[in-house]
């Protein structure tokens, strides 16, 4: 029989991990260039590592599927775990700058991946800073989705360069996206929430959508209901703000 | 130093080493070196050296020079660095004839070939653009606001360059990142269309140069890094098409360092007009190593390794002319500590690229004696400074050239306690100035 050593940090009952061995503060600092490996380039990015069950070996002879929804600052991995079930021939990862709670996501879909077979696999995380690397994991117009939801508002207005929706920033997600690929961004503060749309407005690369077309997307819903800081909106009665916008070519 | 990466510099104090830069016309009508914030220019069409206009108060530049250019057409010139300046220079008159101000440290610069804009990178990241359309040469001095174009998150851009028909602005960092971006028709606007990212060194990209030809007006591009390798591009798709490894193609190692883990970095490269050559100092290396593109094939070979003999020469900047087939090179730094002169500057020519020689096979390049370049003895002087340096200084000037990029360019690595102190340590608070 196989002996196992227990995992202390994980449940005994559910086999998921107990996210109070995993406690982070809320607040990394992205300017700070923490030790994580980084891929050269997109052709480095270890798919097999990632999605075991699409990619058996190291060999990615099948380089036809790529990663297509990118979840910034994914947190307790939340939403990738709605989104899986929803678009499940979808690749999807999770980028994550604090080390904790990139061990508690991964420790959670491998969990997840056991006691659900078959589901699940196409959801990963990365530790990394996507502020810096986001050419380095995905080519160009790779993606169909980003995602931002609650980032860290960066109160103060010498940090506002921190923040990770900015204009010169959008030039890099605009380039991950393919055209028509969307960009999906929420938040409780009312501030940071003005702050993005206005970066999104008057960037000439992406376009609002529109009432009719969020209500027929069925990931806008997810957005305040899918993570944890999204739940924890609604129970404290709080308001979101959001702005969704597409990718699109930019005018001659 | 407001906002300050945290693994950038331990003493702000401390006044860092530069290393001198060389910059040639177009047309070589003359050559301007520059060793920390002295900017010296020597007329090559007149055989004088050049005074300097500048209506601004003191000094033209109060600090280290860190990036110095001429505009493709030869009526400009532009001088930028460590004091936040950014200088536009008419070449018919050596006035400055506008100067910008930068929030941060100008590490690159760059003139569009229409000689329309000047863009230039600060130490954060932010590459600025600024429109010379309505400065006349013939003006009283203007003084220009720039805006910002692009951004590279938190990093030092270290080379900027567009491409030979105009279309791209190409920028590198020293977090391994070429970004290829379309320049539009309004760049003040931004310029927010990536058209490809060059991935594929492993260590800070240092420098980026064009090679094109009739043939092949578009131009690939090549860049030089500390990783010890120049790259060859093709920036439409940012793909890698070919890798030199020049410290060890040029058999500069020597067999018993072959064990270690140096790599010495390319500090500087330049295309030589007219022929597909390719010319790259390396930190190692006291010369010039001499790379061939073949551009149909696309990839990039050792020509021949010039050594400069009888002196301790590395190059810490070279730069070629379009008409007279010579490359200049100039090896120095400012602010050296420990000796009588802490300002010193070398300029060594090498000849023998006219158009007749284009193969490299038949191809003897000479290093010509210091009687023997253009401007002689009269040019030394300028661009030198009169000081004769001994050379034990050379060699330490080296060494500090070296430091100095190190620190500035490659990530500390920091153990888990050292980071924890830092953490403790640190002061994100505003430094009065």
């Amino acid at each position: 029989m196989l002996e196992t050593k227990a995992n202390p940090n994980i449940s005994k009952s559910t086999g998921l991990p107990r996210k109070r061995f995993y406690r982070a503060r809320a607040h990394s600092n992205p300017l700070s260039d923490s030790h994580f490996p980084v891929p050269i380039s997109p052709s480095h990015v270890d798919y097999s590592l990632h999605y075991p069950h699409f990619f058996p070996s190291s060999d990615q002879s099948d380089s036809s599927k790529k990663i297509q929804f990118a979840d910034i600052g994914c947190g307790f991995g939340g939403l990738l775990i709605s989104l899986s079930t929803l678009f499940p021939e979808t690749l999807m990862i999770g980028m994550e700058l604090r080390d904790k709670v990139t061990e508690y996501v991964k420790e959670r879909i491998l969990a997840l991946r056991v006691a659900n077979p078959g589901q699940n696999q196409n959801i990963s995380v990365t530790r990394t800073n996507s502020m810096k690397y986001i050419p380095n994991y995905f080519e160009k117009g790779q993606l169909s989705k980003m995602f931002f939801l609650f980032p860290d508002p960066h109160f103060k207005e010498k940090n506002h360069r921190r923040r990770v929706i900015s204009t010169h920033l959008l030039d890099e997600y605009a380039y991950a996206l393919g055209v028509g690929g969307i960009i999906y961004t929420i938040t409780d503060v009312e501030e940071l929430g003005e702050w993005m749309k206005a970066c999104l407005e008057s960037h000439p690369m992406f376009e609002a959508l529109t009432e009719k077309e969020l209500e027929a997307d069925p990931v806008v819903e997810l957005l305040s209901s899918a993570t944890e800081e999204g739940q924890k909106v609604a129970r404290n009665g709080g308001q979101t703000f959001r702005a969704v916008y597409r990718r699109v070519t930019p005018p001659l | 130093m407001e906002d300050a990466p945290i693994e950038d510099g331990e003493n702000h104090k401390d006044i860092e080493v530069a290393p001198a830069l060389i910059s040639v016309h177009p047309a070589q009508e003359s050559v301007a070196v520059t060793v920390g914030s002295e900017l010296r220019v020597f007329d090559l069409h007149g055989g004088s050296a050049v005074s300097l206009v500048d209506d601004s108060h003191g000094p033209f530049h109060k600090d280290s020079i860190r990036a110095i250019r001429y505009g493709a057409n030869g009526k400009l010139f532009v001088s930028a660095g460590d004091d936040k300046l950014v200088k536009i220079w008419s070449t018919e008159s050596w006035h400055c004839i506008c100067t910008v101000s930068s929030e941060k440290r100008v590490t690159a610069v760059a003139l569009s070939n229409d000689g329309l804009h000047v863009c230039f990178a600060d130490k954060f990241g932010v590459v600025w653009v600024v429109d010379l359309d309505s400065v006349d040469s013939n003006q009283a001095l203007v003084n220009k606001k720039a805006a910002q174009m692009l951004a590279h998150y938190c990093s030092i851009i270290t080379s900027l360059e567009f491409s030979p028909d105009g279309r791209f602005i190409v920028s590198a960092d020293r977090d391994f990142k070429i970004r290829v971006t379309v320049f539009p028709k309004k760049p003040l606007d931004g310029a927010h269309e990536i058209q490809s990212f060059c991935l594929g060194h492993t260590e800070f990209v240092s420098c980026l140069a064009f090679v094109s030809t009739s043939e092949y007006p578009q131009g690939f591009l090549v860049s030089g890094s500390g990783d010890s390798t120049v790259r060859l591009w093709n920036i439409s798709s940012g793909s890698l098409l070919d890798t030199c490894e020049v410290e060890m193609k040029a058999g500069l190692l020597e067999s018993n360092r072959r064990g270690e883990d140096c790599n010495s970095a390319i500090t500087d490269l330049c295309t030589i007009p007219d022929c597909t050559m390719i010319a790259v100092a390396i930190q190692s290396l006291q010369g010039i190593v001499l790379l061939s593109c073949d551009l149909s094939a696309r990839t990039l070979s050792i020509a021949k390794v010039v050594s400069i003999m009888g002196e301790t020469f590395i190059p810490t900047s070279s730069r070629a002319s379009f008409s007279a087939g010579l490359l200049w090179m100039v090896s120095g730094v400012s602010n050296l500590r420990g000796f009588d002169h802490h300002s010193l500057a070398r300029v060594r020519v090498i000849s023998g690229f006219n158009k007749s020689n284009l193969d490299p096979q038949e191809f003897e390049p000479i290093v010509l004696e210091d009687n023997e370049i253009p401007g002689g003895y009269k040019l030394l002087e300028k661009l030198q400074g009169s000081v004769v340096v001994e050379e034990k200084v050379f060699l330490a000037a080296a060494e500090a050239v070296k430091t100095a990029m190190s620190n500035l360019l490659v990530k500390k690595q920091y153990s888990v306690e050292k980071r924890e102190f830092r953490k403790r340590t640190r002061n994100d608070r505003k430094t009065k100035q």
